[in-house]
């Protein structure tokens, strides 16, 4: 129980400081090219390498991968890329 | 002021402005709620991702001895998938406590970076209230989908809106993942881990048409986490700090190569 809120803590801490402190500090060039870059960045480290290792089994996650971004290159909606993700894996994971 | 004056000579007017300042208040309105509805739109694709590993997580808690009242009351106050996940393991492990809650910090650093980069994307006039409330709904995804809409001022009522969807998914999924126990088939279950990459992919796809500067840090991003996970040396550091790591020095090699931002 106690874990669970000091969990909480440490987890709200960093989400909330730089949210409401950094507003109204104005930050070098560099800086704010950083920060802009930052949502790029985290995707390419957060898909990479954690995507193939998702379904437990590297040939149905390298077909999830290439059917997701198959459906996102030709520009659908997020969900049909999503739903389109799971079923190239499970399909693949039948053959 | 300077209003009162021009009514004051002609009384007419009074009743005019009055009226149109209604009809500004009552658009403004229906727009809070449009754009709180686009955040839930925007959101979808999340809740779809975090319904099955709010399952799993349920499923985990469950068979680790957790009760359905903490681990329901984590993803309640969390709210943070791979924290939650590894602190259900190292409780089942009767790891100390102080070790858990450490070890919950430096996954969860990588938040900061993330906030950092919304605080200059938040409409600038929003109180410090509000942003200390939309802040406990980011995660890795809320905080990419948002970053990646095309209007660079982020309103309250699209985060709510987002991060509202998210929230609800995960902590309703985790409840039923605890009463279910058992239920979707294994293989079914495995090929639904990718759904929440798959919701990247369709995020960072399309945004590789912006220019060089995104397929750079993205590239560079993508090669650092290989080291990262892969050199020997490096692949000791916690899952945190790589993708911290990782992240913060593409997005330096990105501003030190391309000063203007994303836009150069």
């Amino acid at each position: 129980m106690l874990i669970v809120v000091l969990m909480a803590a440490v987890t709200y801490i960093p989400r909330m400081l730089p949210l409401v402190f950094l507003r109204d500090i104005r930050m070098p060039p560099y800086l704010r090219a950083c920060l802009q870059f930052i949502p790029y960045a985290v995707l390419g480290a957060l898909i990479f390498p954690g995507a193939l290792y998702s379904t437990g089994n590297i040939s149905t996650a390298i077909a999830g991968i290439m059917g997701s971004a198959i459906l996102a290159f030709l520009r659908l909606n997020l969900v049909i890329v999503v739903v389109g993700g799971i079923l190239c894996a499970y399909l693949f994971g039948l053959l | 002021m300077y209003g009162r004056l021009l009514s004051m000579n002609e009384s007419s007017n009074v009743n005019k402005s009055a009226e149109e300042q209604e009809a500004r208040f009552t658009p403004a309105e229906a727009n809070t709620a449009q754009t709180f509805a686009q955040g839930l739109k925007a959101g979808l694709p999340i809740a779809i991702g975090y319904l099955p590993i709010a399952i799993a997580f349920g499923l985990l808690a469950r068979s680790a001895g957790v009760s359905l009242y903490v681990a329901v009351l984590m993803s309640l106050l969390v709210f943070a998938g791979a924290s939650q996940f590894i602190a259900v393991n190292l409780l089942a492990l009767g790891t100390q406590a102080w070790e858990i809650i450490l070890t919950t910090l430096v996954i969860n650093l990588r938040h900061f970076l993330m906030t950092a980069s919304l605080s200059q994307r938040l409409a600038p006039e929003l109180s410090k209230k509000w942003r200390s409330l939309l802040a406990f709904g980011i995660t890795d995804e809320t905080f990419t989908v948002a970053s990646l809409q095309t209007p660079s001022i982020l309103t309250a009522p699209f985060v709510l809106g987002l991060n509202l969807i998210a929230y609800s998914s995960w902590v309703l999924g985790t409840g039923a993942g605890v009463l279910l126990a058992g239920g979707l088939p294994a293989a079914i279950q495995a090929s639904m881990g990718i759904a929440l990459y798959a919701m990247f992919i369709g995020l960072l796809v399309p945004s590789l048409r912006n220019g060089l500067p995104v397929i750079v840090v993205v590239s560079a991003a993508v090669a650092l986490q290989g080291l990262m996970n892969w050199v020997p040396v490096l692949s000791f550091l916690a899952t945190g700090w790589k993708l911290v790591i990782s992240a913060s020095l593409a997005a330096m090699l990105g501003a030190a190569f391309y000063p203007e931002g994303v836009e150069s």
